[in-house]
């Protein structure tokens, strides 16, 4: 998928004024964030399971190749092919000479984050495969041609109303606002797709090693009906997805629909090991699995290794204030608020991102959300600091830091610098004792005033009191 | 009691009523209070924007300015969290001061933990009668757990109606330098806030950061909103109906 991570700005400004948006993005309090909070309440052991799911996520990353190698093993065992693809393009040019070697036409697609990370429908259709998203979020962006902006809702920023309008230009049949009418509307749509497809691609939210088993949690059936329909299943996710055993994979049930939607469990929970048994009458006749690296074994061993225990539950997105009033297109890449600002400078390059680990208060309410306790702000405050150490910021940033870190190591200067600032700003702020513009930090005054110092410092004033 | 006071590079700038609140409010509760002449900043702009080298050569200078203390108090959940959080980490792999600086970040309290949890106050000099909002400062709550701790306070006063807002706890937007790098997400958060706090009806929007405070004062005068109070907790537990001389 392209990079837009450098418009961040200009998007997020975008963003902020578009009404319609903003409407849409209120979904965010009422639906994920009370959700949550009510679902994580009726855990009563909630802060234990957490720590029991960070400590697995952590044990299969500390041995990440041995628990890899195991699950290729076991999946090996059980008829799957495990495809190892260290980029994108690996994905891609796999995914397609499966497609070549089974003779697949049509192709359908349960949602998978990671496929969007490949560009995955674009390289196909350009090999001639007609692909078909199925999830019902992700089929409403591919008939809109829009990437999704969020990784759990991709299509949050839309209204039923946006999709009412979107399904009768692309169905051409009458125009409904009934959420049921319209859910009915694209399963009769999607139906056939299903029933003559070839090949179905998902994702998976945890591969076991112990069994070799793609697991998927989701909510449409859409999942299951692509895993098992078609005669070629091929599963596409991260490395970092290995879990050790089914036993772990429950406890991390626990917490990732309670973390996303705010459901105790999903509607599906699909566990998919091997191919068609020979008395079996459901599964496909030939199921891979690829592995993709893109980036995530060099967190390993960095400050950022923390980051590859992401269970993809989007709670950071959802209660980021920065994510909530901007929405997910702003960030430019697959992986939108925290996680995303993590994630995206680490895959596509810092350079590439340099707004979005400085898009963040630091207000640390997705730490305090996220199962399995990543440190965001730690992480993007080290990737600040990677961008100072690579000199990425600019020379007017780094002008002042050094100015201002320089002066506060120099306290009579600093007492006679603060005490002057603090008179002249005084005096210059007149009657209002503010600033509707002050040069220099006009983003600040542009939409707020800046309040003027009270005019003499706390030093003077206290050096003056006890020296009388 | 030894408390050192560090009133923070921002109250000693731009409102140092503060400082003389914080210092009433430790008095009164019996603490002899040092104020060391040479304090300047904690180090925290130059840490959250990248320059561990700043931040930690003024890491250092607070420790050694704060070494005769036995509690280091601030007026702030930031730079307490700043002290008491990250100090450590900025030197987790430096032997050479990492136990000093453990003991400077176990002594350093924001102000109301410090007169609820450590000197236990039970009665504050202030008076103050009206109706106020509480805002919780992001680092404060998050790092540190203050929430209750000015509540508490603030419901010793008999003047004083507490209307809790919605989403008190939700980020104001100021996060330091992002309030001038993002200034307009940063404005739309600020506005959120003057919204919540707009609707409870409340006299005076409390809260225990200046940089919050001048965050969503900015944004209420400029949403043409000149009556609303914007006031430290400090001031209101210590001062004449807000105002500390």
């Amino acid at each position: 998928m392209q990079v837009t991570a450098m418009h961040f700005k200009r998007k997020a400004s975008e963003n902020l004024r578009n009404e319609k948006l903003q409407k849409a993005l209120e979904k965010l309090q009422t639906k994920f964030v009370d959700g949550r909070a009510v679902a994580i309440a009726e855990l009563p052991n909630f802060g234990e399971v957490r720590d029991a799911a960070a400590e697995i996520r952590d044990k299969v990353i500390r041995s990440l190749d041995r628990y890899l190698l195991r699950f290729e093993q076991e999946a090996t065992a059980r008829g799957a092919v495990v495809h190892w693809a260290e980029t994108t393009e690996d994905v891609n040019r796999i995914v397609a000479e499966i497609a070549h070697q089974h003779g697949v036409h049509r192709i359908v697609k349960s949602k998978s984050m990671v496929s969007e990370e490949c560009g995955l429908n674009d390289a196909l259709e350009t090999q001639g495969l007609e692909v078909i998203e199925t999830d019902l979020g992700e089929y409403i962006l591919q008939l809109a041609h829009e990437p999704p902006s969020h990784i759990v809702a991709p299509v949050v920023h839309k209204s039923k109303e946006d999709i009412s309008d979107l399904f009768e230009e692309k169905h051409q049949r009458p125009r409904t606002v009934q959420i049921a009418e319209l859910c009915r509307e694209a399963r009769e749509v999607l139906r056939p797709g299903f029933l003559s497809a070839d090949m179905g691609i998902s994702g998976a939210n945890f591969i076991v090693a112990e069994t070799g088993s793609v697991l998927i949690v989701t909510n449409e059936g859409n999942g299951r009906l692509t895993t098992t329909l078609p005669r070629v299943h091929v599963a596409i996710t991260g490395i970092e997805k290995v879990v050790p055993t089914l036993e772990d994979v429950t406890t991390l049930l626990r917490l990732l629909p309670r973390s996303a939607t705010g459901q105790s469990i999903t509607n599906y929970v699909s566990v998919l090991t091997g191919t068609r048994g020979k008395d079996e009458s459901d599964g496909p006749e030939h199921f891979h699995v690829i592995l993709l690296d893109n980036g995530r074994s060099k967190l390993l061993g960095t400050e950022l290794q923390p980051m590859l225990r992401c269970i993809r539950c989007g709670a950071c997105m959802n209660h980021c204030p920065v994510y909530q009033n901007i929405g997910g297109h702003a960030y430019g890449w697959v992986y939108p608020g925290p996680m995303g600002s993590v994630l995206t400078p680490s895959f596509v390059g810092l350079e590439n991102a340099l707004d979005l680990p400085n898009a963040s208060t630091f207000c640390g309410e997705c730490a305090v959300v996220c199962p399995v306790k990543i440190p965001l702000p730690d992480l993007l405050r080290h990737l600040r600091t990677r961008q100072v150490q690579q000199h990425l910021r600019p020379w007017q940033e780094r002008v002042a830091l050094r100015l201002w870190s320089w002066m506060a190591r120099r306290p009579a200067l600093y007492a006679l610098s603060t005490r002057i600032a603090a008179r002249l700003l005084r005096i210059f702020s007149g009657s209002e004792k503010r600033f509707h513009y002050l040069p220099g930090v006009t983003g600040w005054t542009d939409e707020r005033d800046m309040p003027a110092p009270a005019g003499r410092t706390f030093r003077d004033l206290y050096r003056e009191r006890h020296s009388s | 009691m030894r408390v050192g006071l560090f009133v923070t590079c921002l109250v000693d700038l731009m409102r140092p009523g503060i400082g003389f609140a914080a210092l009433r409010l430790l008095e009164a509760a019996g603490c002899e209070v040092v104020v060391p002449a040479a304090q300047t900043c904690c180090g925290q702009p130059g840490y959250n924007s990248g320059d561990q080298k700043a931040a930690k050569a003024l890491a250092l200078k607070v420790l050694k300015e704060f070494d005769g203390c036995d509690y280091v108090v601030l007026p702030s959940g930031s730079c307490a969290g700043m002290i008491r959080v990250h100090y450590p980490a900025l030197f987790k792999d430096d032997p050479s001061v990492i136990e000093s600086i453990k003991r400077l970040s176990a002594r350093t309290y924001e102000l109301t933990d410090f007169l609820v949890n450590v000197v236990k106050l039970q009665n504050v000099p202030g008076r103050y009668s009206g109706s106020l909002t509480y805002h919780d400062s992001c680092s404060g709550l998050r790092e540190l757990g203050v929430q209750a701790q000015p509540r508490t306070l603030l419901a010793m006063m008999p003047g004083v109606n507490l209307t809790e807002m919605r989403e008190s706890t939700t980020c104001c937007g100021f996060g330091g330098t992002f309030s001038v790098k993002f200034g307009d997400i940063s404005a739309r958060m600020a506005d959120n806030k003057c919204e919540h706090i707009r609707a409870t009806g409340a006299g005076a929007i409390v809260a225990g950061d200046l940089g919050c405070l001048m965050n969503i004062e900015g944004r209420l005068r400029r949403r043409g909103d000149l009556e609303t109070r914007v006031l430290h907790v400090a001031e209101v537990l210590a001062g004449e109906n807000g105002l500390c001389k």
